[in-house]
């Protein structure tokens, strides 16, 4: 769909009155280039994110991507040269590479809000809050989740450390986590060819057997091949998951109540996965901060996996923020991503949250355009 | 006219040439032998266009032919939503080639994957880099991969000789079209188990956003009759 030129105003004036709320909540104005190096990207999110951002090149710094969002750019300015706590806002197109010729959304404008703070719970309640209360007129569907949650529980599993670092890799493809817990909890069969090698590891060197199947052609070591093969063995000698912790986890994708009752149900099983605990203690100080906010705690949505399909930097608190019409993106969204601040500060880190919000859907309910 | 691109050269041009034939549709070569130029017999209003095989998707979804015969592994992986773009009329059942995932043979610990994609993850904690993967096909293997929640690889462009590229380290597996197997054995390369991306064969495409006139349906309609086919909406 091409927007006519009053209603490309239409938005930026929606945009900028967004904007101007968020600076008079206190937040400093910042800029980030519209062309981003692609390295940093595909670092963070691997090949993936060529399918969603536009990729080009330049003569000089080599391939560039044009923003797929503002959150890297601006963390990376922050880590850079900012002072704590802060807290940012921005306006501008983002780009995000659409697979369906008939998709809508391949530019549009997001005003958003980062803050950089300690004090967590209080702050991602202060997002959540401040969102809610701009956007309140349009009785947006909220919905929310932590998958702070989801990743303690994971981390205190009994079982080694290298399935948990294999369960917590893919804490954001459902798919593939549902596989591995299925195959970690001994609910899943191995495949026959994993079967018959674990038979042959027994009797034979991993060294023989690398030798055996063919001459070894590539970058991948025969060290490498036998230390996954060491793995294999050490993995398939290890006892699955106790049928109690997996229940408990399978139980947890699944959670999905009304924040009050979700905290409820939660404390209930934190005696038989203890090491959640401090994570639902987060939960429950957020809530508190949410309802000193005006937030309605008892009714407000929780839902375990919530977020889990996004763009993989959300490691706590989620949000959405959606009208009735299922057929649209959300028009507001965010999270916590403290372990992006990690990655992208070299050394230092800081507790993160921030979220978006897209004029073009608000002017759009409020039937603008 | 009604346009139909053909593959201009090679087994996959006589074939195509064979099957149209033994359909009362002859498709000759005119000119000298070097020319690409052709004529097709036993029907009115038909013009032959000949073309690489991998141009026939981006002139199909131009609307410059009406039909076009190619191997469905190039529609799906240059038309980003290409049912939207192009029709799959019919299959014609040759062609055949499956695009498949290959790793090193000695690569005793990798069968599936799921082994792939462990495998990828501490490569790239032991090298500094993602696990590389030679291919041209890069819509179909990164959509495949994503969708069995493959991460920690990177897709390197290889146009030819993708085989090679492990060999010569610019690649740790490939992804590539097999018909026998042969070449990824003879480069000590096996498949994944479950690594069958797409099955491909030569399939005759129509265009839906070509300029359908009345004329021009007609026309396709007495093609349908010819080929004994079922006349696809346009």
């Amino acid at each position: 769909m091409t927007l006519s030129a009053s209603n490309k105003a239409s938005i930026r004036a929606v945009a900028e009155a967004l904007y101007g709320q968020l600076l008079a909540a206190g937040a400093v104005a910042v800029e980030t280039e519209i062309l981003q190096p692609a390295g940093t990207l595909l670092d963070l999110y691997g090949e993936d994110i060529r399918a969603r951002a536009y990729v080009t090149a330049d003569p000089g710094l080599g391939e560039m991507m044009l923003r797929p969002d503002f959150t890297v750019p601006v963390v990376e300015a922050h880590m850079r040269d900012g002072a704590e706590p802060a807290r940012y806002a921005y306006m501008g197109e983002v780009f995000r590479r659409q697979e369906d010729p008939d998709a809508r959304a391949r530019e549009y404008l997001q005003v958003g809000f980062e803050v950089f703070d300690r004090a967590a719970p209080e702050a991602d309640a202060e997002v959540f809050a401040l969102f809610s209360s701009l956007l309140a007129p349009l009785n947006l569907r909220p919905a929310t989740g932590d998958i702070g949650i989801l990743m303690a529980a994971v981390r205190g599993l009994s079982t080694p450390g290298r399935r948990k670092a294999a369960l917590l890799r893919h804490i954001w493809r459902p798919k593939r986590f549902r596989a591995l817990l299925d195959r970690f909890a001994g609910r899943a069969v191995p495949s026959p060819a994993r079967a018959a090698l674990l038979d042959r590891l027994k009797s034979d060197a991993p060294g023989a057997l690398i030798a055996a199947a063919g001459p070894l052609v590539g970058l991948r070591s025969a060290e490498d091949i036998a230390e996954r093969a060491a793995a294999l063995l050490e993995d398939a000698a290890t006892p699955p998951i106790a049928a109690t912790e997996a229940a408990l986890l399978y139980d947890l994708l699944t959670l999905q109540a009304p924040s009050l009752a979700a905290l409820a149900h939660l404390r209930g099983i934190a005696p038989m996965l203890p090491a959640i605990t401090p994570a639902i203690d987060a939960f429950a100080a957020r809530l508190d901060a949410l309802k000193a906010r005006g937030i309605d705690v008892e009714s407000l949505p929780f839902e375990a996996s919530h977020g889990r399909t996004t763009l993989e930097y959300y490691d706590g608190f989620v949000f959405t923020l959606a009208a009735a019409d299922p057929d649209l993106p959300a028009v507001a969204s965010g999270g916590r991503y403290d372990a992006l601040t990690a990655h992208l500060g070299q050394s230092g880190s800081i507790p993160a949250v921030g979220g978006i919000i897209r004029p073009e859907l608000v002017a759009r309910l409020r039937g603008e355009i | 006219m009604l346009k139909i691109g053909v593959p201009s050269k090679g087994r996959l041009m006589e074939k195509t040439f064979d099957w149209f034939g033994a359909r009362g549709l002859a498709m000759v070569k005119t000119g000298n032998e070097r020319e690409y130029s052709g004529r097709i017999d036993g029907i009115e209003g038909v013009e032959l266009v000949m073309l690489s095989a991998g141009e026939i998707p981006r002139e199909l979804t131009a609307g410059r032919i009406h039909l076009g015969v190619t191997g469905s592994d190039l529609v799906r992986d240059k038309l980003a939503g290409w049912q939207a773009r192009v029709t799959d009329w019919q299959a014609l059942g040759f062609g055949h080639a499956d695009l498949v995932i290959a790793v090193p043979q000695a690569w005793v610990d990798v069968d599936t994957l799921d082994d792939l994609d462990a495998a990828a993850s501490a490569f790239r904690a032991q090298h500094g880099f993602r696990l590389r993967i030679a291919t041209k096909y890069h819509r179909l293997v990164r959509e495949f991969l994503t969708a069995n929640g493959v991460a920690d690889y990177a897709l390197v462009d290889s146009q030819g000789a993708t085989e090679g590229t492990v060999k010569n380290l610019t690649a740790e597996a490939i992804a590539d079209i097999t018909s026998s197997g042969e070449t990824l054995h003879a480069n000590h390369l096996k498949i994944l188990s479950d690594g069958l991306i797409h099955q491909s064969q030569a399939t005759l495409f129509l265009a839906r956003k070509a300029d359908w006139s009345p004329k021009k349906a007609a026309t396709l309609q007495s093609v349908a009759e010819k080929l004994g086919l079922p006349v696809p909406r346009l």
